[in-house]
């Protein structure tokens, strides 16, 4: 399938810019993390560069600086970022059946939270120009912010921290919403996700899991249920949804 | 034995990587499980809804300031603002609030 390159590429990073704000802040907080593991500004940098996963790096910082395996890391990795696993499972029913395998190598690359939820939520097959617009203004973010914050992590007050880190939640409520103004299943959907995660945080045993342990665990249960409760008809409907 | 920077980033970096692409580059298909195409479609509302509840409470200084945002992010994008409108709106309502708080 051909899509507009320029067209894509261009509504890509259009839709990057606000990822991009919102990683700078976030990452801002990841650099201060790796100073404290004792990496310096450009190795913060590459590891943001190459692993662009909040969670992920967090986890892998705080090993570092314990000074643990090569092994533990790998574990580790595997378990925070599981939830990829499963979200490029969808995102590869969104892509066209004869896009190529480098595409498929380069969009997986890009895969974070949130140009993942920008990408489900383009109308029909997804142009691999699209995601790689988004991605690449988003990173730029989330690498420069990581090594900001090592070099000069306490500059920025919380106050402005705080305020555009919660840009990205924003994102993501701006991707769920108005499918689920339309339809009623979904809504309810939704809200069940938010009251059972907000449950699996306050549990005693739920709560001992990590956070990335819980998305999948929330994501898996819940999705089948919903699945066998009002599976998908067909393609139109598909379409038209994420 | 000595620990290298370097090889630490590598292998977090290996491990995501291979997360992240084997599904995109091992389904290349349309799948036609209709339980299965559910569930996927299902995935991304499930999966952000996750994310984002409760952690938007604690990812600002007061829980309050946090609630706010997502109240006010749920209003603007109920009422079709962009992603980028409704992403400033709530930054804004905790800039705004944390004055105060």
């Amino acid at each position: 399938m051909n899509f507009p390159i320029k067209t894509s590429l261009r509504r890509g990073m259009r839709d990057g810019i606000p990822i991009m704000l919102g990683y700078l802040a976030v990452a801002f907080t990841l650099g201060i993390a790796a100073r404290n593991a004792g990496l310096n500004a450009f190795q913060a940098a590459l590891t943001s560069f190459t692993n662009h996963a909040s969670a992920g790096e967090y986890a892998g910082l705080t090993l570092i600086a314990a000074k643990a395996t090569y092994l533990e890391v790998a574990i580790m990795e595997v378990v925070v970022n599981a939830r990829y696993l499963l979200m490029s499972c969808a995102l590869s029913q969104k892509l066209a059946p004869d896009t190529s395998f480098l595409h498929r190598m380069l969009i997986g690359y890009g895969l974070t939270d949130e140009v993942f939820g920008i990408s489900m939520a383009q109308e029909g097959y997804l142009s691999p120009w699209y995601s790689y617009g988004a991605f690449g203004v988003a990173v730029a973010g989330w690498t420069a912010g990581s090594a900001l914050g090592v070099l000069v992590g306490n500059i920025l007050p919380d106050r402005a921290v705080y305020a555009l880190s919660v840009g990205l939640y924003g994102m993501f409520l701006a991707i769920i919403v108005p499918p689920a103004r339309k339809n009623r299943f979904l809504c309810g959907l939704i809200v069940v996700s938010m009251a059972a995660s907000a449950l699996f945080a306050a549990l005693p045993l739920l709560s001992e899991l990590s956070e990335g342990i819980r998305i999948i665990l929330l994501t898996v249960l819940l999705s089948a249920g919903a699945a066998l409760l009002r599976p998908v008809r067909d393609e139109a409907e598909d379409k038209e949804g994420a | 034995m000595e620990h290298n920077t370097y090889l630490y980033i590598l292998v977090m970096a290996g491990v995501t990587y291979l997360i992240r692409v084997l599904p995109l580059t091992l389904i290349r298909r349309e799948i036609k499980n209709r339980f299965i195409r559910s569930f996927l479609y299902y995935v991304p509302y499930v999966t952000l809804a996750v994310m984002t509840f409760p952690a938007i409470l604690s990812a600002t200084a007061s829980p309050i300031s946090g609630l706010a945002a997502l109240l006010a992010g749920i209003a603007a994008a109920w009422f079709g603002r962009s992603l980028l409108q409704v992403s400033v709106i709530c930054c804004a309502v905790v800039f705004v609030l944390e004055l105060f708080l």
